[in-house]
């Protein structure tokens, strides 16, 4: 849009202002740099690290099951998840057979995270585009998967459930049994996410056609996870690479492609359905057997590189794990959704409003220490 | 693709000059799997300037001159066969002597990987291309990498620290970094 002269006194120009480090919509201490003309956005700058921990720098004097611990401190929504990752990492190392009893389990406790992760982006999401409401209703059914978690693992956040080998224990008596009433209460309110928010005009109108990325663009930024999957970019990790027990499963990768704002919310909704779909599969079949396999209590990692992709509830979570030999790797790095996720902010959002931003930002769903690591 | 296939097609993109002149080199060229990096294809010539590694991993390992990195880059994209269009993964490494960049690579449309590797000289004025024009993402990717290990990227629109602050002293996930009162060193 063209700078306007109001009149001959007051003349519009660019001018740079802080969005957070404080600000709710960024859901943590991320601060971005506005330059901005009037309300339209010219340029959006992210200022990280002011939660880095340097968890890479920390993984290489520790233990590989100590890096296990560290791994629910970066996207703290999927703890499950990035655990998973890093024990996945770990066991293709050492050529393990976990048994499937273990695989089941850690899908299903996935799944369960990422519907827990996704309801309670929902109801943020409401939040950020006005919507107190579904704050509420987000969380009252994120808190029985919680009361799930709390059971079985003992945490409700961090929940440091799997080791290298399989699980730390086996599922409370009581983990079947909830997981179901669970599926069969979600159902029941899942419709209502549609009627409350998704078919809301008002939310509607400020999400439809705003924040519009391509799938050239998603592929170029390397997106993944929900914001890639609304630009038509398939790239679920448990379709092309699945691990776990996500071979057995049939579920239909969510897929839109307008690339905007309320198709990003229209995936993770989809996702929703899927995961209780997954879940539904497994919980009635769990294998019998041990919940894990001796290791040593030192584990040395053979002389190589090795790699492992998950999906977690932001999109693919690489480990990068170069090993010399040696009790802790030489160098690991993680590949985090987030941050790929935050480096295409700026190309959707110029040209945009600063509430525009706030509803684009809800979408892409950042989760900080993700990003900052 | 297979591995092996995509180190024949790749192998020949860069041919080595040097690989026609030594008579011994020239049945060595005809195969090419034995590219890698065994002691014996190491004293001969190499017929491809590119050095092929599976050792230790799954992937195809590609090791790149830092000269060649940009050109070969932008034909692993470009080229309809491999068509390398996700950049999924960007990881400065400290190997001791030189500082080093590791690319995954994916294609969205063959859905093989591929991972390239390209070293610095030396670790006091470590320099590479950038290659952000190719994968935007990279941007970010290479301005952590500069943050934590300090190798500069040629070309880069905006290179400067991206977690740390700007005055920050050292390149804090170089091995030979220091901190006595942040580090807890077991």
């Amino acid at each position: 849009m063209e700078t306007t002269t109001v009149n001959s006194n007051f003349k519009s120009e660019k001018y740079q202002i802080n969005m957070g480090p404080q600000h709710p919509a960024t859901h943590g201490v991320l601060n971005l740099l506005l330059t901005i003309d009037g309300e339209i956005i010219k340029k959006v700058e992210p200022d990280l690290g002011y939660i880095h921990r340097s968890i890479e720098k920390m993984c290489e004097r520790d233990s590989y099951q100590q890096i296990v611990h560290l791994t629910d401190r970066m996207d703290y929504l999927s703890s499950n998840i990035n655990n998973e990752a890093v024990c996945l990492t770990v066991e293709k190392a050492l050529q393990l057979a976990i048994p499937e009893r273990v695989k089941v389990i850690r899908t299903i406790i996935g799944e369960l995270t990422r519907i827990s992760s996704h309801c309670l982006w929902w109801g943020v999401m409401g939040m950020d585009v006005g919507a107190l409401t579904t704050y509420f209703y987000g969380f009252r059914d994120r808190e029985m998967i919680n009361d799930i978690m709390e059971e079985t693992c003992g945490a409700r956040l961090t929940m440091n459930y799997n080791v290298p080998g399989g699980l730390m224990f086996d599922i409370h008596p009581n983990f079947v049994k909830r997981v179901k009433d669970f599926i069969a209460h979600f159902k029941t309110k899942l419709p209502e996410f549609d009627t409350l928010l998704t078919e809301n005009i008002i939310f509607q109108k400020r999400t439809k056609g705003i924040g519009i990325l391509t799938r050239e663009d998603a592929i170029s930024f390397g997106a993944s996870g929900p914001v890639a999957r609304a630009s038509g970019y398939s790239c679920d990790v448990r379709k092309y690479h699945p691990y776990s027990a996500l071979d057995r499963v049939t579920f239909k990768e969510a897929l839109r492609t307008e690339g905007d704002t309320f198709a990003r919310y229209s995936v993770r909704i989809q996702e929703m359905w899927e995961s209780l779909s997954i879940v539904e599969q497994l919980i009635d079949n769990i294998p019998e057997g041990e919940h894990r396999v001796k290791t040593n209590a030192v584990i040395k990692l053979p002389k190589g590189e090795f790699y492992q992709k998950v999906e977690t509830a932001r999109g693919e979570l690489g480990v990068y794990v170069i090993s010399t030999g040696t009790k802790s790797p030489y160098r690991l790095k993680f590949r985090s959704p987030g941050f790929s996720n935050l480096s295409l902010l700026n190309h959707i959002a110029v040209g945009g409003k600063i509430g525009d931003l706030v509803a684009t930002m809800a979408t892409l769903d950042l989760v900080i220490p993700d990003i900052d690591r | 693709m297979t591995n092996e296939a995509l180190q024949n097609l790749i192998g020949g993109w860069f041919p080595n000059p040097e690989a026609d002149k030594v008579p011994a080199a020239v049945t060595d060229s005809e195969s090419e799997e034995d590219s890698g990096d065994n002691q014996v294809a190491q004293q001969q010539v190499n017929p491809s300037l590119l050095e092929f590694t599976e050792e230790g991993s799954e992937h195809l390992n590609i090791s790149v001159h830092s000269h060649l990195l940009h050109q070969l880059m932008s034909t692993l994209k470009e080229n309809a066969a491999t068509r390398f269009d996700y950049l999924f993964c960007l990881s400065g490494v400290d190997w001791g002597e030189e500082l080093g960049v590791v690319y995954h690579l994916e294609s969205t449309t063959h859905r093989h990987i591929v991972v390239v590797k390209v070293k610095t000289d030396g670790r006091e004025n470590p320099t590479l291309d950038s290659i952000y024009d190719i994968w935007a993402t990279a941007e970010f990717h290479e301005r952590e990498v500069y943050d934590f290990f300090g190798i500069k990227f040629n070309n880069h629109p905006n290179l400067k620290r991206l977690f740390l602050t700007e005055d920050w002293v050292g390149f804090p996930l170089r091995k030979d970094y220091v901190d006595d009162i942040n580090m807890i060193i077991k």
